[in-house]
């Protein structure tokens, strides 16, 4: 077994672990109770599940055929940027259209946020600047 | 023996993106479904860079930015749609 061997194990293992972790956030989409907990297993962990896979790809491209593939690199890079944020807006939407929570919540910090928002919308103050 | 991980890794991929099929059709609420097409559009994405490996082939890599793209767009789009009922906001001077 030689070093280009090697590596292609590697790689090979980076992407058997990408699926392993992409097949625990399919889970944690199914077990979880309310939209919020699915949101983080669907999110989180399928980020980290799709950057190990293009990192695999990508060592295997680059040990195997001796090119460094500037494409995979790019999806790396957007795929870590978009998904969070599609996580955040997609949950600020479900928040603001009152999808229900779970009975066990106890703690709702976003609740005296948005009454004091939607208070301000409806009465604005005179005063634009202070002082 | 790389085959044999490679091919495992489609079939788990193959499960996950079941999986969130299920929830698609079952999910109580719009959020719901919107999360499972973001994560089935994500774990597409990692299932052709998977099969590009298998195949020994470079061509289908351009999938993965044009795949990555579509899933961010629909999901800002369907969110927007969720939180103010509108996507395409036209502001006038009041």
């Amino acid at each position: 077994m030689n070093v280009s061997e090697t590596v292609e194990f590697i790689a090979a293992l980076f992407i058997l672990f990408g699926s392993i972790i992409s097949v625990i956030s399919a889970f944690g989409i199914i077990r979880f109770p309310d939209v919020y907990s699915r949101a983080h297993a669907a999110t989180k962990s399928s980020t980290l599940a799709v950057l190990l896979t293009l990192f695999g790809a990508f060592i295997y491209f680059w040990i195997s055929e001796g090119i460094i593939s500037v494409r995979l690199i790019l999806g790396i890079i957007f795929v870590y940027i978009t998904s969070p944020t599609a996580g955040h807006l997609i949950i600020r939407a479900a928040y603001r259209s009152n999808v229900a929570r779970t009975e066990t919540t106890k703690v709702d910090e976003l609740k005296e946020v948005y009454e004091a928002y939607e208070r301000q919308q409806k009465n604005p103050p005179h005063h634009t600047e202070d002082g | 023996m790389i085959d044999t991980m490679l091919i495992t890794a489609m079939v788990l991929f193959g499960i996950s993106i079941a999986v969130a099929l299920y929830r698609i059709i079952r999910g109580p609420s719009l959020p719901d479904r919107v999360i499972s097409m973001d994560f089935i559009g994500v774990n597409l994405i990692s299932a052709i860079a998977v099969f590009s490996v298998l195949f020994q082939t470079r061509a289908y890599l351009e999938v993965i930015l044009i795949l990555g793209i579509l899933a961010f767009i629909s999901t800002i789009a369907l969110s927007k749609f969720i939180e103010r009922g509108v996507i395409i906001e036209r502001k006038r001077d009041s």
